[in-house]
């Protein structure tokens, strides 16, 4: 297969058009990206056949998938930062109307104060939403994942929206080779999109009504059981891409090295391939070092992660969001994969590269050296001391 | 791997010279990554672009602080900015200047090459856009991308006749630094 030299954005862009979206919508301001300029290219061009609708605000684009795709419209939309946090209400709506809305969340940082560089801050504060949300680790991973995205959503016991997040400049500004794929690759992978329920006058329905105290917790329930079935759909979609395209990036997660690793990095999202380099670098020196990828955030998979990490002495979370009084978001969740078990290992926190703030081969080897003093703690690695006083 | 850092002013096309400089090593049949240091650019601002080489799959994602080569669209940057910082000292520095590189006053033992590349945009191109023409200097005095990946990379970029001037120009560098190597 040949790869293409592309900005990771323009890669993006063009896989969502050979899923035959029907609707995209988009807030053409900035906080936006250039993969929702690059559709609208190729909309007014006709290579995409899609209606392509330019609202007046991050909520409108929201709320324009939502009701095309209760119209039973294969529908797209991509944002990011305080736009993502605008769309947030509509966003738990198309969850409960379990619309398989696919859009992407470029990941960057929120105000105040005002930064428009990369962490993960945005996603994780919709991690509660009832979408499933996968991160990508480089270019050719997001480009992918858009196709398995929309598979995912639309397979009739799932019904539930997907949410890309891919690291803002870092992946979406970068020029990287992608395979790219084509028109005929993806009618091959992905079907029509044909739900069993959607608005028509033909049969009239309704998507979110009121309900009571006697009917929402079931809701929520099967939305809860739903996000469970589709750790074994996300797998399983994910095998069928490795099937037919060769490549294959991980399933729920991906593992690097961990099989007879004493210590762990768990990461999600870029900062994998930067890890990856340290722990060949690491491992030269004999050092047993290895990296697991969390790619599939919501649903949490769990059994995975602990069969991955079940023989590790030391866990290391790094990790791009931080949850204000109390700490690391992901941390939390991996100390939790634990609970109960017979053995945990040691599990360092670090909260790192927030608002843009670059992630080098030192930073990771400064997490390491951490990692290996003796408590169990959480902290911030790479602050300015000269603006933080000090120690 | 080898790191190659541009410094410019906004609007003088560092970012796309990163980009032209990926695809042609891209499409030499080696793995490329380019990327601008982000930011909120504005016209005349300084700015910064990154470019990666190697013969294996990149997978590193932060920015360049020890590169190869360092490649300069704009003079007056000298004066702002340590150009110099964390260039390999078997490295190259690549400026626009009609001057000589000794009377930049660069005080350094790294290799230090000019190209008066913006009269050469001028007279070939007729646009002060001297950022493809730096490129044709690039690869004559490192030799790290092929003549024939920068065209490609440039009849990708720009289709048509400003694509073909651009070429042209690339050529004249190309040759002016052979020369003067000679």
């Amino acid at each position: 297969m040949s790869t293409t030299f592309i900005e990771g954005s323009i890669a993006v862009a063009k896989t969502v058009g050979v899923c035959r979206p029907h609707v995209i919508s988009a807030y053409p301001i900035t906080p936006q990206t250039h993969i929702v300029e690059h559709l609208s290219e190729l909309v007014a061009d006709g290579e995409v056949k899609a209606e392509y609708v330019n609202v007046e605000s991050e909520h409108s684009a929201a709320s324009v998938v939502l009701g095309s795709s209760a119209t039973g419209a294969r529908t797209y939309t991509a944002t990011t930062s305080q736009g993502f946090l605008l769309m947030i209400e509509v966003l738990f709506n198309i969850a409960g109307m379990r619309l398989p809305v696919v859009m992407t969340c470029v990941n960057r940082a929120v105000s105040a104060p005002i930064n428009i560089w990369n962490d993960q801050q945005d996603s994780m504060t919709a991690r509660d939403s009832g979408w499933i949300q996968l991160y990508a680790e480089d270019n050719q991973e997001a480009s992918d994942m858009h196709l398995q995205a929309f598979k995912i959503a639309e397979n009739k016991d799932i019904m539930l929206p997907v949410m890309i997040c891919m690291d803002g400049f870092v992946l979406t500004h970068s020029f990287d080779p992608v395979e790219l794929i084509s028109q005929e690759q993806a009618d091959k992978f992905l079907p029509p999109f044909k739900p069993e329920y959607y608005l028509t006058p033909k049969n009239p329905l309704t998507f979110g009504a009121m309900v009571g105290p006697d009917g929402y917790m079931e809701t929520r329930y099967f939305i809860e059981k739903t996000m469970h079935a589709s750790l074994q759909v996300i797998s399983n979609v994910a095998t069928d891409f490795h099937n037919q395209f060769g490549r294959f990036q991980g399933g729920l997660i991906d593992t690097y090295k961990v099989e007879d690793a004493s210590l762990v990095l768990v990461a999600m999202g870029s900062i994998i391939g930067t890890i990856k380099d340290i722990v060949d670098e690491l491992r030269a020196k004999g050092q047993k070092v290895g990296v697991l990828k969390v790619r599939s955030y919501r649903p949490f998979p769990k059994d995975e992660i602990y069969k991955a990490l079940s023989h590790v002495k030391e866990i290391a979370v790094v990790e791009k969001a931080v949850s204000l009084g109390y700490g690391g978001i992901l941390v939390n969740e991996i100390k939790s994969v634990f609970y109960g078990k017979p053995k945990t290992p040691k599990i360092n926190g670090f909260i790192l590269g927030l608002g843009g703030r670059d992630i080098t081969a030192d930073t990771i080897h400064q997490v390491i050296k951490e990692t290996a003093k003796a408590a169990s703690e959480e902290k911030f690695v790479g602050l300015n001391e000269a603006l933080i006083g000090g120690k | 791997m080898i790191e190659i850092r541009v410094h410019g002013r906004g609007g003088q096309g560092s970012v796309t010279a990163a980009e032209l400089l990926g695809f042609a090593a891209h499409s030499d049949g080696k793995y490329a990554q380019a990327f601008p240091s982000f930011g909120s650019e504005r016209m005349g601002a300084p700015v910064q672009a990154f470019v990666r080489i190697s013969d294996k799959p990149i997978r590193i994602r932060s920015q360049v602080y020890k590169p190869n080569y360092v490649i300069v669209q704009d003079p007056t940057l000298l004066e702002v900015i340590n150009v110099l910082d964390g260039l390999h000292e078997e490295g190259l520095l690549l400026i626009n200047s009609k001057k000589k590189a000794a009377e930049l006053g660069i005080n350094t033992k790294i290799r230090v090459k000019t190209i008066p590349a913006m009269e050469i945009a001028m007279e070939v191109i007729g646009r002060p856009i001297m950022n493809t023409t730096l490129l044709g200097a690039f690869a004559a005095a490192t030799g790290e991308i092929s003549l024939d990946g920068i065209r490609k990379a440039i009849q990708h970029k720009f289709p048509g006749s400003v694509g073909e001037k651009n070429i042209a120009a690339v050529l004249k560098a190309f040759d002016f630094i052979k020369k003067e190597s000679l």
